[in-house]
């Protein structure tokens, strides 16, 4: 029998702000895969990360993990499936009270019961895989934008979650910061095996590092192409996800 | 000069020719000059075609983008034929985005009825009446996880919070207090000097800041300075995404941010109504001495008589109260606030406005109830 999907989304139907912006939305993320969600600003995409791990509800449809059902989960369980799942915010969404090295340390804290030396340990390994060594004590307001993300993905790493969901991570950042992110990501994958979702619209990260995307659309409320960057970009392919993925200039 | 400014003026000059309307248009077209609409050159004319002549025309911007715009609408709604051959091919693209963008920009319209607004007050109201009960509904559930050691507090963010809005607050409650004591003695002597019972601005000095003013006071200083400080705090926390950072962990805001702040205002409160209760006895003692010429003893002795245990408490138990809704307050309008700076600063607002009416609420509430056990 064939393994469970990582990620088996059905039917999913998603409002924002009681506007509907997602309707039917199925697709499923098999394990160890890093899988894109991608589409023009406004389609929907961030849309649908909130309502996949919860931070919103979605109208309707199903969202499974590993196949255990997450949408309408009783609370113990949802709890239980929030600890395997890690979440990258767009501007690193760190706890503006807590030093990067509390902030690794928080999730450590409260799901295991390492003493309290092992998990300063735990954070400080942890920011040196993101390439923050030596910043262990700042607060957030003394670090850039491009070292919150990275500190904000460490914390999403810090419980080794089955799966890493990642918002907009090279919005923001220079062409350099942004290749060097897709290398981490891309490390994380092969070392842990752990499976990737990342919203954006970075055309050189998606056709650097992505397996499979799914392309979502104003108008069609919905998946418009699905599948590996290549078949996509290959004849007979839609035109709105060549005109996305290539790069033609308003010059040419 | 007045004639060259005479030629450069923008000018839409209508004359018809045959069947067709010619409009010419002349001068310098620009946006912060003035420019001539086109309903002032149609007026209630209605030919079978316009003519749009460019001859003339020595400058122009969005202004004449506009009146082209404007005109060609009119040709389309009005079925009339429209020439605008001899206009600059780039005025002629733009007068056309213009026409679109006319026709495109349905106003939508925001206004409404009595009965719409009634309507979706009422919601309004039901379901903020519904999001503050769930919100005390998760704080009671929270705090029960805690007495019953299912879950921990963050002892550290508690003390802190407690130095935050006790220590720190001290010398503002000590400043209100002292000056609330002495405009009650002021207040109080106008009264009592008439039937010469001077001695008794003690006595109301004493029962006043006890079971009123001590936690009143407190509580409306708290309710500005920390309530309103939480909101924005949390409200900011909440802009930045970190609520849903601790959601996606599985960590309960209410447990990791309300909690600690609730409980540290809860236990700090009591100790800050009793402070001032001491400091707005001072202040009457002051006015007492100096004004009245009453001997701080007498004072003192004289408050004894009427001041007992029973109005100390009354003080404490309203100020524990009180804690708790500047606390309550505080982190559920930051908790509910719009994902934006102005959110924040709404959510201060409202947080003040909503502990003070609720401080209030509960001073009446507890007068009745005290009336009522005789305390």
């Amino acid at each position: 029998m064939e393994a469970a999907p990582a990620i088996e989304v059905t039917d999913l139907a998603c409002a924002y702000e009681d506007r509907r912006v997602l309707e039917k939305v199925s697709f499923k993320v098999r394990t160890a895969e890093i899988f894109f969600v991608i589409g023009a600003t406004g389609a929907g995409k961030t849309t649908l990360l909130r309502n996949m791990v919860g931070l919103a509800t979605p109208v309707q449809g199903e969202v499974r993990f590993n196949g255990r059902p997450f949408t309408g989960a009783d609370p113990a369980e949802r709890r239980e499936m929030l600890k395997t799942f890690g979440l990258s915010f767009q501007g690193g969404a760190l706890w503006t009270s807590l030093t990067l090295s509390e902030n690794i340390a928080l999730p450590l804290e409260e799901y295991t019961r390492l003493p309290k030396d092992e998990i300063g340990r735990i954070a400080a390994f942890r920011l040196s895989q993101v390439g923050l060594s030596g910043f262990e004590g700042y607060y957030p307001s003394e670090i850039s934008g491009g070292m919150k993300k990275r500190a904000g993905l460490a914390r999403a790493l810090a419980l080794d979650p089955q799966i890493v969901f990642f918002d907009e991570p090279s919005a923001g950042l220079d062409p350099v910061t942004a290749r060097n992110l897709d290398r981490l990501i891309l490390q994380i994958r092969d070392t842990f095996g752990t499976t990737i979702v990342i919203v954006s619209h970075d055309v050189d990260s998606i056709l650097g590092i992505a397996d499979r995307l799914i392309m979502l659309d104003v108008d069609a409320r919905g998946i418009v192409a699905e599948g590996p960057p290549a078949a996509l970009v290959a004849p007979p392919a839609d035109p709105k996800v060549v005109d996305f993925l290539t790069r033609r200039t308003v010059r040419s | 000069m007045r004639e060259s400014q005479e030629q450069s003026r923008a000018r839409a000059s209508a004359r018809t020719v045959g069947a067709a309307l010619e409009v010419a248009l002349e001068g310098a077209w620009r946006l912060q000059g003035a420019t001539p609409r086109w309903g002032s050159v149609i007026l209630k004319a209605r030919p079978p075609q316009v003519r749009l002549l460019a001859e003339g025309l020595s400058y122009w911007d969005t202004s004449l983008v506009a009146f082209v715009g404007e005109a060609k609408r009119w040709c389309a709604d009005a079925g009339v034929a429209c020439d605008m051959e001899s206009l600059p091919e780039k005025l002629r693209l733009l007068g056309g985005q213009f026409a679109d963008s006319l026709s495109k920009g349905a106003r939508s319209d925001h206004s409404r009825s009595l009965f719409e607004e009634a309507g979706l007050s009422t919601i309004e109201a039901m379901t903020q009446g519904r999001d503050f009960l769930q919100f005390v509904g998760e704080c009671w559930i929270a705090a029960k996880r805690l007495v019953t050691g299912q879950a921990g507090l963050r002892l550290f963010d508690c003390l802190g919070e407690m130095q935050k809005c006790g220590a720190m607050a001290l010398p503002i409650v000590s400043l209100i207090s002292f000056l609330v004591g002495i405009t009650l003695a002021y207040s109080g002597a106008i009264v009592l000097i008439r039937f010469g019972g001077d001695i008794w601005v003690a006595d109301l000095i004493g029962v006043a800041m006890t079971r009123e003013m001590g936690a009143m006071m407190a509580g409306v200083v708290l309710a500005g300075r920390t309530g309103a400080a939480y909101a924005a705090e949390i409200g900011s926390m909440k802009a930045n995404e970190e609520i849903d950072a601790l959601t996606i962990l599985g960590i309960s805001p209410i447990r990791f941010l309300v909690l600690p702040r609730v409980i540290a205002l809860g236990l700090m409160m009591p100790l800050l109504a009793l402070y001032a209760n001491c400091l707005g006895i001072l202040g009457g003692m002051a006015v007492a001495y100096s004004v009245l010429d009453i001997p701080p003893a007498a004072y003192w002795v004289e408050m004894l008589t009427i001041v007992d245990l029973p109005d100390v408490t009354v003080g404490v138990v309203k100020s524990v109260v009180y804690g708790l809704i500047v606390g309550l307050s505080g982190c559920l309008r930051g908790l509910q606030a719009e994902n934006n700076a102005a959110g924040v600063g709404k959510a201060a607002t409202s947080a003040v406005v909503t502990a003070i009416l609720f401080i209030i609420v509960a001073d009446a509430v507890f007068a009745v109830v005290f009336h009522a056990i005789g305390l």
